[in-house]
């Protein structure tokens, strides 16, 4: 069509099959299996929370969080050959405000896990967990170490736990699959104790390594404090 | 390299030998204490620079590779592992002993720039104080840490607070007048730019950068502390694995099967280094490919065809790598004297399964080249940022791509060979450009060469003789190497000159076992490239150093 020439309708050259069938509702293009099973009716007749949380689960957005090495693998998940996206939870964002659920793959520890708190909380509601790896359950094999948090749990609630150093990307795809048929029944986790939290310094309990640190840190400083005596 | 006295016609290739070095040193020296790899003197520790200096200057020393430090019943000690860029298998350790109830000694920083990072984390693990350092604060654990963990009196069990404190513009009182004003910018610890955990304290002027100061150990999980809980012989090698966890795992098993076996004499059959060299290759392939993926989205969010290319790519190398060792990242396949394993049955079909791969990498760095290195937004965002001179680099210790990418002709593979290296025909990539531009182009071409050596293994191992492959030395059970004996030993990892430095003490566990890593290096010189710049630029300069926090931090 030259593009001097004002825009008309042409009716015999525009229709098209599909909109026919759209017109008169013969043809099968919108019918899907699950439109017959409905029958004719186009009402479904469904509690407003189970349709919304078939919603949440067959959408969730990650949180783009590498850690460590099983970052490594996350990264694999995402992109081609694995693809974690066919199963509808493959956008990895930036911004923890978008997020709804947050991957953690990797070792935590003691500088990192007030941030990583933080993060957490910036999550907009709902949200949920994946922990990736040993590190994430105990500590995996840095769990001796001086300095390593004995698992993301002792931080922040965990909803699925995926084993393995690093688990493979299929086993984290199956760990995501998981947690979206649990959003989808609306299942919720058991709430787990988390021991170390995010608090203002004048609230912690005073003791000699407070006393010992209080002119280092300014009484509404957030810290957070690791009784490494008592994990497991 | 720059020479004080010319008079002395010393051209730093020159090779001296430990008498004529200690004659050189004169009266510094105060005692003799020889490593295995280098000739060691023990000096005060009030005459740091003035050693290192001479040694520099005269003698041509000019790699401060490592900063070891360790604690001994009667007294701390640290040590300065010093190499030649042009000859590293020139070696020498300077010994400095402090004492044991208050371990002060010299701050080697005005010599060598890099001491400055080495001596925080010495002060920080170990409690060894440095007079006249710029700036003696904790670099891995948190500012309000309690004792030094790597110190023998630290008590594990006890409790600890960490902070999350609001950062402060280091430069806001330089700024007060009304023209000019500083903001302060925290890049990190989580952000998809620093690859991993790195928080970069940023100070702008306008759009430009004035300070950035790197800000690590959002991931210090004890390496060093857990290689010294395990045995030499099986429980140490896992780790190597998760320093540098881009698939690069066969090579930092290299590092330490090398520093082990030199120490416990140990010698590999010839057929298993083969294996061995073909497998680092193969790593060190996927490790320049997650850099080229990365670095290409760094620099532009639409390059994710990029990322998704040499993901793709990746995935055929860690499919040969999986056949070969059984895993996709962690692969604990070297043993001390050997592999754990032969090439997987059929050999005929991983030889040709390889041997594909190999066909087709030429085309895919062709596509490359096509979608990135001849981009002109590409080219615009990467050429002549990120410039780092060859001196600096030096000064620094960068090594591996950065260093070769600034024009420092420095790779162990050549001139300090191990493995089955020195055999083959291959040639190390350097270009001259200093800019990020020439990192990537360091790294694209070492694919390429790591494809050859790959090739010549292939071709090697295919006709070996059955009845020769021999895949590991007879190693006794338990190792117990001779009581204070002393290694450094490094290969060329995927980032650089990877270290180990490892005392025994006649047990059948490393009394200390010290890491080298490169991006450690590497990381530090990214203020020399950032500042003045933009912020995107200091995004592109940090992508070009291409490094893994897992093995900054340790
Ligand atoms: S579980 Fe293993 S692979 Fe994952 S972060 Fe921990 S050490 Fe690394």
């Amino acid at each position: 069509m030259s593009s001097d020439q004002p825009f008309i309708t042409d009716e015999s050259q525009v229709v098209t099959e599909t909109r026919d069938a759209r017109m008169t509702g013969q043809g099968d293009r919108f019918n899907s299996r699950l439109r017959e099973a409905f029958g004719s009716s186009p009402f479904i007749l469904t509690k407003f929370d189970k349709f919304l949380n078939w919603c949440r689960g067959s959408s969730m957005f990650m949180l783009q969080f590498g850690i460590a090495c099983c970052s490594i693998e996350m990264m694999h998940t995402y992109a081609v050959k694995h693809d974690l996206d066919r199963f509808g939870s493959g956008v990895p964002r930036a911004s923890p405000r978008q997020a709804d659920v947050m991957i953690v793959p990797g070792t935590i520890v003691s500088k990192f896990a007030p941030r990583m708190k933080r993060v957490y909380d910036q999550m907009p509601e709902p949200k949920f967990v994946v922990g990736m790896g040993s590190c994430t359950i105990s500590g995996g094999p840095f769990q001796e170490g001086y300095n390593v948090i004995k698992g993301a749990e002792e931080v922040i609630p965990i909803d699925i736990h995926v084993p393995g150093c690093p688990p493979r990307p299929e086993a984290l795809v199956y760990g995501v699959v998981k947690l979206q048929e649990r959003v989808a029944n609306g299942e919720a986790s058991p709430v787990t104790v988390k021991p170390y939290e995010l608090e203002e310094f004048s609230d912690l309990e005073r003791d000699e390594l407070v006393d010992k640190l209080a002119d280092q840190i300014d009484e509404d400083e957030l810290v957070m404090r690791y009784n490494f005596a008592d994990s497991p | 390299m720059s020479l004080e006295r010319p008079d002395t016609a010393d051209d730093g290739a020159v090779e001296r030998t430990p008498d004529e070095l200690e004659a050189l040193l004169g009266d510094l020296v105060v005692d003799r204490d020889d490593h295995l790899n280098a000739p060691g003197f023990v000096i005060r520790p009030d005459t740091v620079q003035e050693t290192l200096s001479i040694l520099k200057e005269q003698a041509g020393y000019d790699h401060l590779s490592l900063v070891t430090a360790q604690e001994y019943e009667n007294r701390y000690e640290s040590i300065y592992h010093l190499k030649k860029f042009d000859d590293p298998t020139q070696e020498v350790s300077i010994v400095v002993p402090a004492d044991k109830d208050t371990p002060v000694s010299e701050s080697a920083e005005p010599v060598f720039r890099t001491a400055d990072w080495h001596e925080r984390e010495a002060y920080d693990l170990m409690g060894v104080e440095y007079d006249d350092h710029p700036d003696l604060r904790r670099i891995l654990l948190p500012e309000t840490w309690q004792g030094h963990p790597l110190s023998m009196d630290y008590d594990q069990e006890r409790p600890q607070i960490a902070s999350l404190p609001e950062h402060a513009n280091p430069l806001q009182e330089h700024h007060k007048d009304a023209e000019s004003d500083t903001m302060f910018l925290n890049i990190g610890p989580h952000h998809p730019a620093t690859h991993g955990v790195l928080h970069l304290k940023t100070v702008l002027d306008g759009e430009q950068v004035v300070d950035v100061e790197p800000d690590i150990g959002y991931l210090h999980r004890c390496e060093e502390q857990m290689a010294q809980n395990g045995t030499y012989r099986h429980q140490i090698m896992p780790y190597p694995d998760r320093w540098d966890y881009i698939s690069a795992g066969l090579l930092n098993e290299f590092a330490y099967a090398r520093a082990a076996e030199d120490l416990a004499d140990i010698e590999v059959p010839e057929y298993a280094q083969v294996i061995r060299t073909m497998g680092a290759e193969m790593s060190r392939i996927a490790a320049h490919m997650l850099a080229l993926a990365t670095f290409a989205l760094d620099i532009n969010g639409d390059f994710t065809a990029t990322f998704m290319y040499a993901i793709n790519d990746r995935e055929r190398v860690q499919n040969l790598l999986e056949d070969l060792t059984g895993q996709r990242l962690m692969f604990n396949y070297f043993r001390l004297g050997g592999v754990v394993w032969d090439l997987p049955e059929p050999r005929e079909e991983f030889f040709s399964k390889t041997r594909d791969f190999l066909d087709q990498l030429p085309e895919s760095i062709e596509e490359y080249h096509n979608l990135i290195t001849s981009n002109e937004i590409f080219q615009m965002r990467t050429i002549d940022t990120g410039v780092l001179p060859p001196e600096v680099a030096k000064n620094y210790g960068a090594t591996g791509p950065v260093a070769r990418g600034s024009g420092v002709d420095y790779d162990l593979r050549r001139d300090d060979p191990y493995g089955y290296y020195d055999e083959l025909d291959w040639d190390v990539v350097t270009e001259d450009g200093c800019d990020n531009f020439s990192r990537l182009l360091v790294r694209m071409r070492e694919v390429e060469e790591s494809a050859k050596i790959i090739e010549q293994c292939v071709d090697l191992l295919e006709d070996w003789p059955e009845d020769e492959r021999n895949i590991q030395a007879n190693v006794p059970r338990t190792l117990r190497p001779d009581d204070d004996t002393e290694i450094y030993r490094a290969v060329e990892g995927a980032k650089g000159e990877l270290g180990i430095y490892i005392r025994s003490d006649g047990t059948d566990k490393p009394a200390r076992f010290k890491i080298r890593s490169p991006c450690f290096s590497n990381l530090q010189t990214l203020p020399e490239m950032a500042n003045g710049e933009y912020i995107p630029d200091v995004v592109a300069a940090l992508g070009s150093l291409d490094i893994v926090l897992g093995e900054v931090d340790r």
